[in-house]
């Protein structure tokens, strides 16, 4: 089977949008993809488009009809946080399968404000504030407080992710945010589900990011100055865990893409040399840590503490401001967070590269669950 | 006449209200609400239904500030481990909306209320249950 590479990829800048449309975020995406790849719409043998909020309002067909209607397959899905990796993933597949040698990826979102989930739909009565909360925030609160229980995680190392992450995206221009937030800031900013405050829950951001991915032929054939090689592509489902029906599980399926991942790269978390993960809520990052064999279980609150996970040291996790205060427009931060590990692969992540960087992975987590990853490396 | 908040909540005639589980006689994981298949060991017709305990420890929460317009806040929101099996998770009450007062592991027992005075669009009143510190 062919390797597949990433040939052209971009992102817009993440930010509220009002004024447009969900294609039209999406065709800007995929029109700076495909100049950055040096090809056109001419040349795309079929299209993924990953969207949640339209899931069932033809998104991808919608962009070709601002970008050019050639006429060819195209396939919209929807997988939750997932989205924008499942569409990536499913582009991969196909090249993989032999079917095309030029595709496209595309993740779009335009978000509402305030608060995502609850707890219980369907008849009767609300059960939210009733049965506990099924807001997001308290959920990964919740998923935190079990990390806290194992191995006394605190809620100033919560805090401290959060600080982390909004220092990275003061040198990333297409982040939501460019705002340094101290630790005092971070754990004093509003409560809205202990342990995360305000600054601790990720931005409801409009936001898209599209790759042109190629087979090996096609990437010889057109050069691979800058190509990016995927050596591994992942998605998981949550296996069978006793408290799945009141604790939505996101480390099993971590767990278990992460290990596919590394076998499927022929590599190791030590030959990892940046990680964009999946920091809906800081107590998530926390959890994510080990779950990617970053560290072992129970050192997660120290790699914050000892700085490892910062730009600069062992393993950074998140330079693009993560989730946290890069923004968080759902069925685009999977393809998002593959843009921000290539630009670094590329060596043009400017004033936040992390040095000599060879291999990275992108992780996104779809609550309910899916878990995607993707290991990427400089050609 | 109320009703009950879940269907796995059950208010039997003339008896104190339960929660129900649905347990798999193969592996023994236990279910909230009613399945044809165990997802657990995949079996198929080996769900019976059984009665869970009232008592229980916390294994995680969070306190919640922020939620939906009109929801009473703050409240703890807990996730316990019922003596015997199975895990349920609702509102901790009686029991201060601070951490230090919230410890991992605290017995609690599940006590039946009305639903916090939550009505549908019918007007009929609900049955839930809560989580209350055993001291």
């Amino acid at each position: 089977m062919s390797d597949v590479y990433v040939l052209g990829v971009d992102m817009i800048k993440f930010g509220r949008f009002p004024e447009r449309t969900v294609p039209d975020l999406g065709a800007e995406a995929a029109l700076l993809a495909l100049d950055d790849s040096g090809l056109t719409i001419e040349n795309m043998e079929a299209f993924y488009c990953g969207n949640l909020g339209q899931a069932n309002a033809m998104v991808g067909q919608r962009i070709l009809q601002e970008i050019g209607q050639t006429g060819i397959p195209v396939v919209n899905c929807s997988n939750a946080c997932a989205t924008g990796a499942t569409a990536f993933r499913e582009a991969w597949t196909s090249i993989k399968a032999g079917l095309y040698d030029v595709v496209l990826a595309v993740g779009v979102e335009q978000m509402g404000t305030g608060l995502l989930g609850g707890a219980g739909g369907g008849k009767g009565i609300p059960k939210e504030g009733l049965l506990g909360s099924g807001t997001m925030p308290a959920v990964f609160a919740e998923a935190g407080m079990e990390h806290s229980r194992q191995y006394g995680t605190t809620f100033e190392q919560f805090a401290k992710i959060s600080v982390k992450n909004h220092h990275h995206s003061t040198m990333n221009p297409k982040a939501r945010y460019q705002i340094e937030t101290p630790l005092d800031e971070v754990m004093n900013a509003e409560m809205i589900s202990y342990p995360n405050t305000k600054l601790m829950c990720s931005v409801n951001v409009d936001g898209a990011a599209a790759a042109v991915l190629v087979s090996e032929k096609k990437a010889k054939e057109l050069g691979m100055g800058r190509a990016v090689r995927v050596k591994a592509s992942v998605l998981t489902s949550d296996p069978y865990q006793e408290r799945d029906l009141v604790m939505p599980d996101v480390n099993s399926c971590t767990r278990k893409a992460a290990k596919e991942a590394y076998e499927m790269a022929g590599l190791g978390a030590d030959d990892i040399d940046l990680v964009e993960l999946h920091d809906c809520f800081a107590t998530a990052e926390m959890l994510h840590y080990e779950n990617l064999g970053l560290c072992e279980d129970g050192e997660a609150g120290r790699l914050i503490d000892d700085g490892e996970v910062e730009l600069g040291g062992r393993v950074p996790v998140n330079v693009s401001g993560g989730l946290l205060s890069k923004g968080h427009p759902l069925g685009a931060t999977g393809i998002a967070n593959i843009y921000e590990v290539c630009t670094h692969l590329r060596g043009e992540a400017g004033e936040r590269q992390v040095e000599n960087a060879k291999i990275g992975l992108t992780h996104v987590i779809g609550l309910g669950s899916a878990c995607g990853i993707h290991i990427l490396e400089k050609a | 006449m109320s009703l009950p908040v879940v269907d796995y909540l059950k208010l039997p005639e003339g008896e104190d209200p339960y929660l129900e589980g649905h347990q798999c006689k193969d592996c023994g994981s236990i279910f909230l609400g009613e399945r044809n298949v165990c997802s657990n060991c995949f079996s198929r017709d080996s769900m019976n239904a059984i009665k869970l305990s009232n008592k229980g420890k916390l294994y995680s929460y969070s306190i919640v500030f922020r939620s939906f317009p009109g929801i009473e806040v703050p409240y703890i929101s807990a996730i316990v481990d019922l003596e015997g099996g199975g895990t349920v998770k609702g509102n901790l009450i009686d029991c201060d909306p601070d951490p230090e007062k919230i410890k991992f592991d605290m017995p609690v027992e599940v006590i039946f209320d009305d639903a916090l005075g939550r009505k549908d669009s019918e007007g009929n009143s609900y049955i839930s249950y809560f989580f209350k510190p055993i001291t």
